[in-house]
Parts: structure tokens; sequence; C-alpha cells
């Protein structure tokens, strides 16, 4: 299963979300943003970092980058993308989902190991989880606060479209305690967390992220 | 030659943590006279002529790239140059 990963000027987390890749069983693919070519993948990650240097907005100048021509199609034809933090801002940016990313309410940049609750499993990157399950994974941002419209965040609830949502803490101002959306189909998943980041003992809180990356793993081996 | 100014502005209903932290600082410089501060952006584009279909192409950009309708609104107005 070939999982593609999207290196932007100034993404930092690309490295790191390729290792969660071949952690879990998978090819991890580097894709570039001037390339208007998604090489065959089954499946894109957006990862974090400062792409085009947070300038104007986080995600905003990314999203017209080529690459994005090419993953916003085959995410409208199915294909399941992931995007971690300024991931997460550029799939808003592109509206493939809803909604967008200010500032944190506390106007610091925050970096703690953040727990989460697991609200919805059923999407192509958290099958391998089950609803209700907390895990513990980093979270690092200064626009990482999560806003929409009333409307639009009933919808999102109603509709069991809130992935996770955080736990005990509400590290960044984020409405209803969001931390991560899926779109209506369930293909296309944005979260401010890294799970890229808790994928091995070593070098994290621990291995509650690595299910992201086995989930799409598995998902494209039955397809 | 002309110039258009883009204003783009948080949403009145968007949290506005830079205009928050602004305001904070004023009591600090003695200003007591400001009650709410927000923090927006200033572009100004240089076009050759400002006239409909330029306009309409600002507007267009102004909505895409240059403001986030979710949390942004923008205005466009045209300043005469020499």
């Amino acid at each position: 299963m070939r999982i593609g990963v999207v290196t932007f000027p100034g993404s930092l987390d690309d490295t790191d979300a390729q290792r969660a890749v071949r952690i879990a069983g998978g090819e991890a693919v580097p894709l570039w943003h001037g390339d208007h070519d998604l090489k065959g993948v089954d499946a894109v990650i957006l990862p974090g970092g400062f792409s085009y240097g947070d300038y104007l907005r986080c995600g905003a100048i990314a999203r017209f980058a080529p690459v994005m021509t090419e993953v916003v199609a085959a995410a409208q034809g199915g294909m399941p993308v992931l995007g971690i933090c300024n991931g997460f801002q550029i799939l808003c940016e592109s509206h493939l989902l809803p909604g967008a990313l200010i500032r944190n309410d506390h106007r610091t940049f925050i970096c703690r190991d953040q727990t989460l609750t697991i609200e919805n499993a059923s999407t192509a990157w958290t099958s391998d989880y089950t609803v209700g399950q907390q895990i513990t994974v980093p979270l690092k941002n200064g626009e990482g606060g999560f806003v929409a419209d009333a409307a639009t965040l009933d919808r999102l609830e109603g509709e069991g479209q809130v992935v996770a949502r955080y736990v005990d803490v509400n590290p960044n101002g984020s409405l209803r305690d969001i931390a991560g959306i899926t779109n209506e189909r369930g293909n296309v998943v944005g979260l401010m967390p890294h799970p890229e980041h808790a994928v091995e003992d070593l070098t994290g809180p621990g291995t509650d992220g690595l299910a992201f990356f086995t989930s799409a793993v598995r998902a494209l081996v039955a397809r | 030659m002309a110039r258009v100014i883009v204003d783009v502005m948080p949403k009145p209903e968007i949290l506005d943590p830079q205009g928050k932290a602004v305001h904070g600082a004023l009591p600090r410089l003695g200003f007591t006279a400001v009650t709410d501060v927000r923090q927006g952006k200033r572009f100004e584009l240089e076009v050759a002529v400002a006239d409909e279909a330029t306009l309409a192409e600002v507007h267009q950009l102004a909505g895409t790239l240059l403001s986030n309708p979710v949390i942004e609104d923008y205005a466009v107005r045209v300043e005469e140059t020499a």
C-alpha cells in the first residue's frame, strides 16, 4: 500500500509521517508540492509544519500549490487523505473540510502530550480505534483553535463527523473541544495533534498514534 | 496607474487573539480610552486601470486567497494615484 506524503516549503513533519507509514506496514512515497503528480499512490498525508512560512494564513498558500489540485480531485474521488496540524489547516483552506483554524485563544504556542477521545472509528484513518478510546499523542501548535459557525458545528456533531475531542484540557480554544474532524464520506480526516509522533516508545509518549496509519493500510488492503 | 486597497478583518463573531493582546497592552502605556481592538490586514494592489473587469478579478482573489470567508470579511476600494 503506497501512501504519499507531501513536502511543501516549510513542512517539518514529513519524514516522521513517512516513518509512521513504514512502521504501519505501508510504503511511504515522497510527493513534492510543485508537481502535478501523485505518483499513483493509494492515499495522501499532508504533514505538519509551517508551509510557506504560514504567510497570509496558515495553509492559505499551500492550498494553491500544484500538487493540491491533484490532492483535491483525488479526495473528492474518495481517496483517503489525512491532514495533520498544518495539513489540517490546508484541508480547511481547501474546503475539503469545513471550518478554520485560528490563533490559540491564550496566544502562546503550546507543546504537550495531549489526551484525546476518538469519537468516530469508521473513517479511513481511525478504523483501528474504538469509539470512546482515549489516546495520548503530542500536540504542538500556535494556531490550532478550530472554529466554525454554530450550524456547521451542530452538523459535524449530528453527523458523527467529529473524529477526536480534547480531554481534560482544551489546549487552544477549539470550539466544543474539537481536535479533529472528517468529511461526510469519511475519507478525508484532519486533526491538530500529531499521531505520527507517537508510533514508537523510544521517541514519543507511546504508540497510541500508530493506529491512524495502520487503519489506512488495512483499509487499502481490503479494497 | 491605480491602487486598489483590500482590507481584511476577522468576522465580528470570531475571536481575535492578536487584537486582544494589543488591547491588553494599552492600559500599561496609559491609554484608557480604547474599549476594544480588532486586528486585520491591508493589501495594496497596484493595477494599470481600476476598471470593472479588474475590480471583478480583485474581488475574486480577495475572496479566495487574500481572505478566508469562513473567518474573515473583506472590503475593496480604489485609491487613485498620480
